[in-house]
């Protein structure tokens, strides 16, 4: 029974869009060289399921990709951007590396921690928001500042953070 | 002086468009090159008389690093773009990326003719959606205008670009460790030798430079190596982009001259937050030894002057320290930094980083005992130089010059449990 479960196909779990991104991104590589799409592919498959991974989504992407399932999982939990938990709807991401905290990434944190009633690692009662402490993105002069989703947000105040929260749906 | 070369299209009302690259003479190299199939040896020649070094940290001479490649090898050679930007307190690449991404393009495609690759991958770090955007965006303007692809301008040489992007991973920025993220593995260091140059992506020879690099080859070889080399000083040719953050009136990314003085690069930044006074600063990013206000006053930003002090340019990330900083905390959250990324392949830096952000930690919280600091210098010193890449040292030499030149504030924080400073 348990081995006839382990050779069942996944595939099914990837969808349409998604394979089709998978390709164009394998086409970027040479033709023997499938596993170069693996973190774009896991990328792409964690957007469409709400922000994470599990380990069905991931054994489709090794299936997909002709790797061991194994060295799927190394990449998916090597890298920080993979997340392995339920996340929020938007997922807060703040800096709190040197340059971000000379210029107050602490009361940031702070506010956003008693704003959504949760700490990093945790996601907001109603889903929307999950929080998580990030090392430097790379906007230091733009510190403090924070990314969610794809946008990054800088020279935050809490009143600006207010604000951001507020506009999103 | 300034915004000469990277930054040459930012006052433009769309810098990053293909129409003002062209404008300022954007890919006429390429495509002279193109055209009258200009000698590799010669381009390599060119960029070796513009004395510009690596500007992702290493400032490896990167004419030298050309020529390391063997360009008539048979079979697939690549080119790799390192925009892994990760080390704290650098942002310069990332306004390269957003800004004018066509330099990287032209920057790339120069190198992949010069030596032999007719592949190339832009690393970009997974977070950097917006530069990716624009950077995917600047090679759809490229490929339409027949710039890219097979049989360029009907040159018959063939050059494909594509981004490849990270997952967040700041070990990703070491060059072999980018090489096996493109390979679709973690990203952990492989030694060395074997250099890239010989095995690289795919165990094919490869030449890797950081995007800033990259990014001046098509003004030097439009304006001439010597017309580079003469922006900045001997030995550190042409303009550099410091990010300068922390403490200042002004933080920004400012482009200008190799060996400005570093007190006319905080006066481009607005000077030190008003109504305190500067303590000391970082220079090259996070990795690099900081140093006290009265010792960087006297330098030039340089690779040569801030190594004779006793620090480096590394990536020209400058972090300004006011005299409201805590060292300790600063060191503490630069430790923890380490400890994060430490990919864990190499003993002496998984252990060692995690021993030396507790230990700081403990200082930091009033827990320190007296033989911390000594047993912070022996944990650095058994770190560096036991790894296989430069991680490990990177972690080290922040606790040994924070603990040398401020080792007053980290006793105080032991005898007295508390902050001599209080605040951040």
């Amino acid at each position: 029974m348990n081995a006839q479960v382990k050779e069942m196909s996944k595939l099914a779990l990837l969808t349409a869009a998604d394979l089709k991104e998978i390709d164009s991104e394998i086409a970027k590589y040479p033709e023997e060289q499938r596993q170069s799409a693996v973190m774009a592919a896991l990328r792409i498959v964690q957007d469409s399921n709400q922000g994470s991974l599990n380990q069905d989504l991931m054994d489709a992407v090794a299936e997909y990709l002709r790797m061991p399932p194994i060295a799927v999982y190394e990449v998916a939990t090597f890298y920080s951007m993979y997340e392995h938990k339920p996340v929020g709807k938007h997922k807060v991401c703040v800096c709190t590396n040197i340059s971000c905290m000379l210029r107050g990434s602490d009361g940031i944190v702070s506010h956003l921690k008693q704003r959504l009633g949760i700490s990093f690692g945790e996601v907001t009662e109603d889903g929307k928001f999950s929080l998580k402490e990030v090392e430097c993105l790379g906007a230091c002069c733009g510190a403090p500042m924070f990314q969610i989703g794809k946008q990054y947000y800088e020279n935050l105040t809490p009143a600006k953070v207010d604000e951001i929260l507020d506009n999103l749906d | 002086m300034a915004n000469e070369v990277c930054f040459s299209t930012i006052d433009k009302k769309i810098p990053w468009s293909l129409q003002t690259y062209r404008e300022q003479g954007g890919y006429d190299v390429w495509q002279r090159v193109l055209k009258q199939k200009t000698k590799p040896d010669e381009i390599i020649a060119e960029v070796k008389a513009s004395n510009l070094r690596g500007r992702g940290g290493a400032g490896f001479p990167t004419g030298l690093k050309w020529s390391f490649m063997p360009r008539s090898a048979p079979g697939q050679k690549f080119v790799v773009c390192n925009s892994d930007e990760g080390e704290p307190g650098t942002c310069k690449d990332r306004d390269i990326l957003r800004f004018n991404p066509h330099a990287i393009i032209e920057g790339m495609a120069i190198a992949g003719y010069t030596l032999g690759a007719t592949l190339g991958y832009n690393y970009i770090r997974g977070e950097f959606w917006e530069p990716y955007e624009r950077f995917e965006a600047a090679l759809a303007e490229a490929r339409a205008a027949g710039l890219l692809g097979r049989n360029i301008l009907g040159s018959g040489v063939d050059f494909e670009l594509h981004s490849h992007l990270g997952g967040g991973a700041y070990i990703c920025g070491e060059e072999t460790a980018l090489l096996e993220s493109i390979e679709g593995k973690k990203g952990q260091p492989r030694f060395k030798p074997p250099f890239p140059a010989s095995y690289g992506l795919f165990g094919r020879p490869t030449t890797i430079n950081n995007t800033e690099s990259f990014a001046s080859i098509p003004y030097i070889l439009r304006n001439g190596g010597p017309w580079f080399a003469k922006l900045g000083k001997p030995n550190n040719g042409g303009t550099k982009l410091f990010s300068v953050s922390g403490h200042v009136n002004k933080p920004g990314n400012f482009e200008v001259a190799m060996g400005t003085p570093f007190s006319e690069l905080l006066a481009l930044a607005g000077g030190v937050r008003d109504g305190h006074k500067l303590k000391a600063v970082i220079p090259g990013g996070s990795s690099t030894p900081v140093m006290p206000a009265d010792v960087i006053m006297d330098c030039t930003m340089d690779y040569d002057s801030l190594a004779k002090a006793g620090s480096m340019l590394g990536a020209g990330s400058v972090i300004v320290m006011d005299d409201s900083t805590c060292m300790v905390r600063a060191l503490a959250r630069m430790s923890h930094f380490y400890y994060e990324e430490s990919c864990g392949q190499c003993t002496p830096c998984r252990e060692g980083t995690g021993w030396l952000a507790r230990v700081i930690h403990r200082i930091e919280h009033g827990h320190g005992k007296n033989e911390d600091l000594d047993l912070l210098d022996d944990v650095a010193d058994k770190i560096q130089g036991r790894t296989i890449c430069g991680l490990g040292d990177a972690a080290a030499m922040p606790v040994a010059s924070f603990i040398k030149h401020f080792r007053a504030e980290f006793q105080y924080h032991i005898d007295h449990k508390k902050c001599m400073v209080g605040g951040v």
